[in-house]
């Protein structure tokens, strides 16, 4: 069965028009990328309410620190190499430390941006952000999630950074579910009691496929979508160490310093309850290439994630 | 001119269709890539390389070399059909443009492509890694020149204005900036994004000597190139006026032809306007 495929991009760009009526302190800012971001459906809808940074996202940043200040909910949006550590600290002085009311929108997060190189393949933001106190860091899975999570955004307030990719990503969620979505509480997609899959973003469908596979040899995953990086969802780590005694952690970022450091950090303190690995980017810089030749090269498809499994836990 | 130098920009007249064509093949290969930006950006780097520079593709690393570090570094094909001309690397390489397992990255890498100085394509930061260079030249006594094409777009960029400053208070006279003036970036024109007019009079009030002509005429680059390396004590800006998309009509000066690479019936057109284009020049 072929998937329904849709661009969290565009279900940001559409999400934000229908926050953007209800909500007239709502603004938004980009850097000379909107028809990427697709923060262009907000601007031709609100152009006063939408304010073009050109390239220069030190900028911008500060200035939706300045515009939360007096009230406003800031989005910010750019590729999230250029949201993140081109502007390091501009969010951690006007943004974190502050604890503005801004939230970074950003696209083009990880490998699968493709072939424009390493040099625009994000894989340190989580990281990057995690570190940031008061900063609250998402990776929605699909589009419908995407959505849920920035009306989440746009309501709660606090400093937060959100990164989807560049493709067009299946759908997992259809188009009204996860009404019940909650900040810092991940999501059993599906169950299984023999290792848990611990995935975010892009990682969550392969993770999924990856459970097909292992069905097959009558192994039972269960995968956890876990949306929010941070706060991390301490309780349903703790819980999957328990029920499935076995953790995989998945993620299109560096192994080091996201969600597998996350899950790891907890699981560390008590005292190491199972047997766990991180699946991610080994500490390297990638290479231009076909997102699926990328994903297949540097060990996070499916293929990759059900060995995985089976090493680890035979 | 004389006709020794009419022979000249007809060489380079050339090249640069030559140069074109590959941009043209590569990115259509690819199925990505930026060819506008690319294309109004050939006759300035083809003069360089094939003209004003001293440089040696058999030694790449030569500690007396003169420098180019393209800080646009979306408009990578540019350079790499260039280098490869120049013969840095096979010209075979050119197709395996932006492919897994293959040398020629989306945007420049140093580590790994001879003849690449800098990495770029995070917009913003060639001017100051130029600045570095030209600092080194002047502690090192060496009597190299260190070239830098910026876009016109990525001077939106605070970085660009600290490297302006730094240039200017350091009497960089070993350095010059080249400016894409192709007056396009993403959302539009750059004038409508985040006004950058006047151009011009911001560069000479940060202590620059600014000289300006047309970016696609070859007479001109090279007059300017020769104006800029006389100047004393302070950097030079030489504004290229260009069109976005050059050498083919329906890329010329259309947005849309920033990030997106030609279909098949665009890569023939375009091919066709090039060749003809290159017949015309070889007959006369
Ligand atoms: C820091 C940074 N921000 C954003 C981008 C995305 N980007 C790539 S090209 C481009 C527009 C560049 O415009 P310009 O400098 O005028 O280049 P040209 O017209 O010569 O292609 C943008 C915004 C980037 N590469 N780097
Ligand atoms: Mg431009």
């Amino acid at each position: 069965m072929s998937k329904v495929m849709e661009n969290p991009r565009n279900a940001y760009g559409e999400t934000l028009v229908e926050l953007g009526k209800k909500y007239s302190n709502l603004v938004v800012l980009d850097a000379d990328l909107s028809k990427s971001t697709k923060t262009v459906i907000f601007a031709k809808k609100y152009p006063d309410r939408f304010f073009e940074m050109g390239i220069a996202e030190a900028n911008m940043m500060s200035t939706a620190a300045g515009l939360a200040s007096c009230g406003k909910i800031s989005f910010a949006s750019t590729f999230a190499v250029f949201a993140t550590g081109r502007v390091y600290d501009q969010i951690r002085m006007d943004i974190a430390y502050s604890n503005a009311n801004v939230k970074i929108f950003a696209t083009h997060g990880g490998i699968s941006v493709g072939k424009d190189g390493a040099s625009h393949q994000m894989i340190e933001d989580i990281a990057l952000m995690r570190v940031l106190p008061n900063m609250m860091v998402f990776a929605p899975s699909d589009a419908t999630q995407t959505r849920r999570l920035v009306e989440r955004m746009a309501t709660k307030y606090g400093p937060m950074y959100a990164r989807v990719g560049r493709a067009s990503a299946p759908l997992i969620y259809k188009k009204d579910d996860l009404k019940d979505i909650e900040i810092g509480r991940g999501i059993i997609t599906e169950d299984g009691y023999d290792v848990s899959i611990i995935a975010c973003g892009t990682m969550v469908d392969y993770a999924l496929d990856a459970r097909k596979l292992l069905s097959k040899e009558s192994i039972k995953a269960r995968v956890i979508d876990m949306h929010t990086i941070k706060p991390i969802d301490k309780k349903l780590v703790l819980k999957c160490a328990k029920e499935t005694n076995a953790i995989i952690t998945a993620e299109e970022h560096s192994v080091i310093g996201g969600l597998g450091s996350a899950v790891s950090e907890i699981l560390a303190e008590e005292g190491c309850p199972c047997k766990f690995r991180r699946m991610g980017i080994q500490d390297i810089f990638c290479e231009s290439g076909e997102p699926k030749d990328l994903f297949a090269k540097y060990g996070l498809n499916a293929n990759h994630i059900a060995k995985t499994v089976k090493e680890l836990i035979k | 001119m004389n006709s020794h130098n009419d022979e000249l920009i007809k060489k380079l007249d050339l090249i640069s269709v030559k140069i074109r064509k590959h941009i043209i093949e590569m990115l259509y290969k690819a199925k990505s890539g930026h060819p506008g930006g690319s294309l109004s950006a050939v006759d300035a780097i083809v003069t360089l390389y094939f003209h004003h520079m001293r440089h040696n593709a058999k030694k790449p690393d030569d500690p007396d070399r003169d420098r180019f570090i393209l800080s646009k570094g979306h408009a990578a094909p540019t350079l790499y059909a260039i280098l490869a001309e120049c013969g840095y690397f096979d010209v075979k390489e050119l197709n395996g443009l932006r492919e897994i397992n293959r040398m020629l990255q989306g945007h420049p890498v140093c580590q790994h492509i001879p003849g690449i100085e800098a990495s770029t394509g995070s917009l913003g930061h060639g001017l100051s890694f130029a600045n570095g260079v030209a600092l080194a030249g002047k502690l090192d006594k060496k009597d190299y020149n260190v070239y830098v094409m910026l876009g016109d777009g990525e001077t939106d960029e605070g970085q660009i204005w600290e490297a302006a400053s730094a240039a200017s208070h350091y009497k960089l006279d070993n350095l010059t900036a080249l400016l894409d003036r192709n007056f396009l970036q993403i959302d539009g024109n750059t004038e409508d994004v985040l006004r950058l007019e006047s151009v011009r009079e911001r560069w000479s009030s940060f202590g620059w000597k600014v000289i300006e002509i047309d970016g696609h005429d070859i007479k001109q680059i090279i007059e300017s190139l020769h104006e800029a390396d006389e100047g004393k004590n302070q950097p030079t800006m030489i504004i290229l006026n260009t069109v976005k998309g050059k050498g083919i009509s329906f890329m010329e000066n259309n947005v849309d032809f920033h990030g997106v690479p030609p279909n098949e019936l665009e890569y023939k057109l375009a091919m066709r306007e090039l060749n003809a284009l290159q017949g015309k020049l070889e007959g006369f």
